[in-house]
């Protein structure tokens, strides 16, 4: 038995999983085009990229503005989520009472459509308020279950010899639990960073019918009413960036935090 | 036997008895006495309850009856410290070698400062200086067992309960560890429990072999093992080695038979 250790090597496959659908993207988009010029198709059914971009740029001003209001409401959904997942799982982890009195009523607000409950959050909420709701109910859910799920996979050996060693309460959860729990809540996260956009949309759709709202959402269905379908395709391609954008950021913290020791985040020689 | 004998062991089992709630009865009236700076292996089949009793001594599992007697009740924490090894290495993958190491005495609130030079002093022990910022998974399984065994050393306890650590390695890198841990007992003078099923790890490690017998696990027999340290590749090829091993053997077998015999 060799008594080297093994290090960790990179690889070049990273580049190929970058390029691959970027080209692939720029095709789709270049055919768009073709087809749309080619076909005469108007702007108001299908318009040109082209097109889609230029008012991209010239909307700017207005849908900057927008772009920030579901920016921060998605944030805040999704920070909230991050506290109220993390911190009920932990309470679920402290007391088993607390689990089984409240855990059906979290997985009911979960499987509960938020497009049927945002209207009525929106009766009894201020609209800002209401979204925010929104976008907290589909994000929390899978912070919560995953971190629970992480609470309690935690190596048994090692819950003996913390014991056996006397670590307080404190002490087997900053240190054992928690770091046990990680790559089950930063999984959570990932999927939680999408979720909260996605909440965040439904809500400001459902507001703006109701008449209100300025975010990228309702700077959709807006342009819908008024046929003005290339600014409606811009906020879409906004809100498709902020979703890449968000996923990126949080699978690069996730590596960030787990490339040291994590199987999930180590990568091997082939 | 009386329980004032015990004040001169390191520790002792008195009339323990171990059921679990399915009926399954682990110990039955386990009598031991660990001597002071003895190495003593608990030697059975799987299932006789060997590793039950290391953990009942660690205080990591209660007995249904009898009691762990301490020479003195009374001490104050540090003597009744416990070092304990597992089968497998039961490492943190979150922190570094010297972050496991550190973590009896992160846990006793020792500062950082203060716990240094004492993780430093255990990896050497275990010939893992120069690996202290390394992380668990980059490392073999023999150099996993020794970053467990360094921890734990770390607390400079007296005694070392360890159950079956070599279990899962293969021999080459088994008798290394084997070698080293007898030097390190050598050197320490701790009082050493060691859980095995091999008779040849027990008869080269220890100065007294516990053989018992399964379901209930019970003390079928004990006997010491005079060969003088330090032993080394010499002994494990010696007649004498063989001689010890067979006699070992023989009271394993002899286990099994009288339990076959109890229950027809």
């Amino acid at each position: 038995m060799s008594e080297e250790p093994i290090r960790p090597q990179g690889r070049s496959e990273d580049v190929l999983r970058l390029v691959l659908p970027i080209i692939l993207l720029g095709l789709g988009i270049l055919v768009w085009e073709l087809i749309v010029r080619l076909k005469g198709i108007p702007p108001y059914i299908l318009p040109a990229p082209s097109l889609v971009f230029a008012t991209l740029i010239s909307d700017w001003p207005l849908l900057s503005e927008s772009l920030a209001v579901t920016l921060v409401t998605t944030l805040e959904g999704f920070v909230l989520a991050l506290i109220g997942g993390v911190g009920l799982a932990l309470l679920f982890n402290l007391s088993r009472l607390v689990e089984y009195s409240l855990y059906p009523y979290a997985v009911i607000l979960q499987v509960t459509p938020v497009v049927a409950i945002a209207p009525l959050l929106l009766i009894y909420l201020p609209q800002q308020g209401a979204v925010l709701a929104c976008a907290w109910i589909v994000a929390f859910f899978p912070v919560l279950a995953n971190t629970t799920l992480g609470l309690n996979s935690v190596d048994h050996n090692l819950v003996d010899l913390f014991r056996l060693y006397g670590a307080s309460r404190t002490q087997v959860l900053w240190r054992l639990k928690l770091p046990s729990a990680l790559p089950y809540i930063l999984g959570g996260l990932k999927i939680a960073g999408g979720l909260s956009l996605i909440g965040a949309v439904v809500a400001e759709i459902a507001a703006g019918a109701a008449g209100a709202g300025s975010g990228l959402a309702y700077r959709i269905s807006e342009s819908g009413y008024r046929l003005n379908i290339p600014r409606m395709f811009a906020a879409l391609v906004l809100l498709s960036v902020v979703g890449i954008l968000i996923y990126f950021a949080l699978s690069f913290l996730s590596h960030l935090m787990l490339r040291r020791w994590h199987e999930s985040a180590v990568s091997r020689e082939a | 036997m009386s329980t004032t004998a015990a004040t001169d062991c390191a520790v002792s089992l008195r009339a323990v008895g171990k059921s679990y709630a399915n009926g399954v009865v682990a110990l039955d009236q386990l009598d031991l006495d660990v001597r002071p700076g003895e190495f003593v292996s608990l030697l059975g089949p799987s299932g006789c309850g060997k590793s039950t009793a290391l953990r009942i001594l660690a205080g990591l599992s209660e007995p249904t009856s009898g009691a762990v007697i301490w020479p003195r009740p009374d001490a104050p924490r540090g003597e009744r410290e416990i070092g304990f090894v597992f089968q497998e290495p039961t490492l943190m993958p979150w922190a570094t070698v010297a972050g496991n190491v550190r973590l009896p005495l992160d846990l006793q609130g020792i500062d950082a400062a203060t716990a240094a030079p004492r993780v430093t002093a255990a990896l050497a022990r275990v010939g893992l200086a120069d690996f202290a910022d390394v992380y668990p998974r980059e490392l073999s399984g023999g150099m996993k067992m020794r970053v467990s065994i360094a921890r734990a050393l770390v607390t400079e306890s007296t005694l070392l309960l360890m159950d079956e650590p070599f279990a899962a390695l293969d021999e080459i890198t088994r008798f290394k560890l084997n070698d080293d841990l007898l030097s390190l007992w050598e050197n320490l003078r701790k009082t050493v429990v060691f859980v095995t099923h091999s008779v040849f790890e027990s008869v080269y490690l220890s100065s007294r072999i516990v053989v018992m017998t399964p379901r209930p696990g019970r003390v079928f027999t004990e006997f010491a093992i005079d060969a003088s340290y330090p032993r080394d590749q010499r002994f494990r090829t010696s007649a004498e080695y063989g001689v010890l091993c067979r006699r070992a053997s023989e009271a394993l077998a002899a286990a099994a038979k009288a339990k076959s015999d109890a229950t027809p």
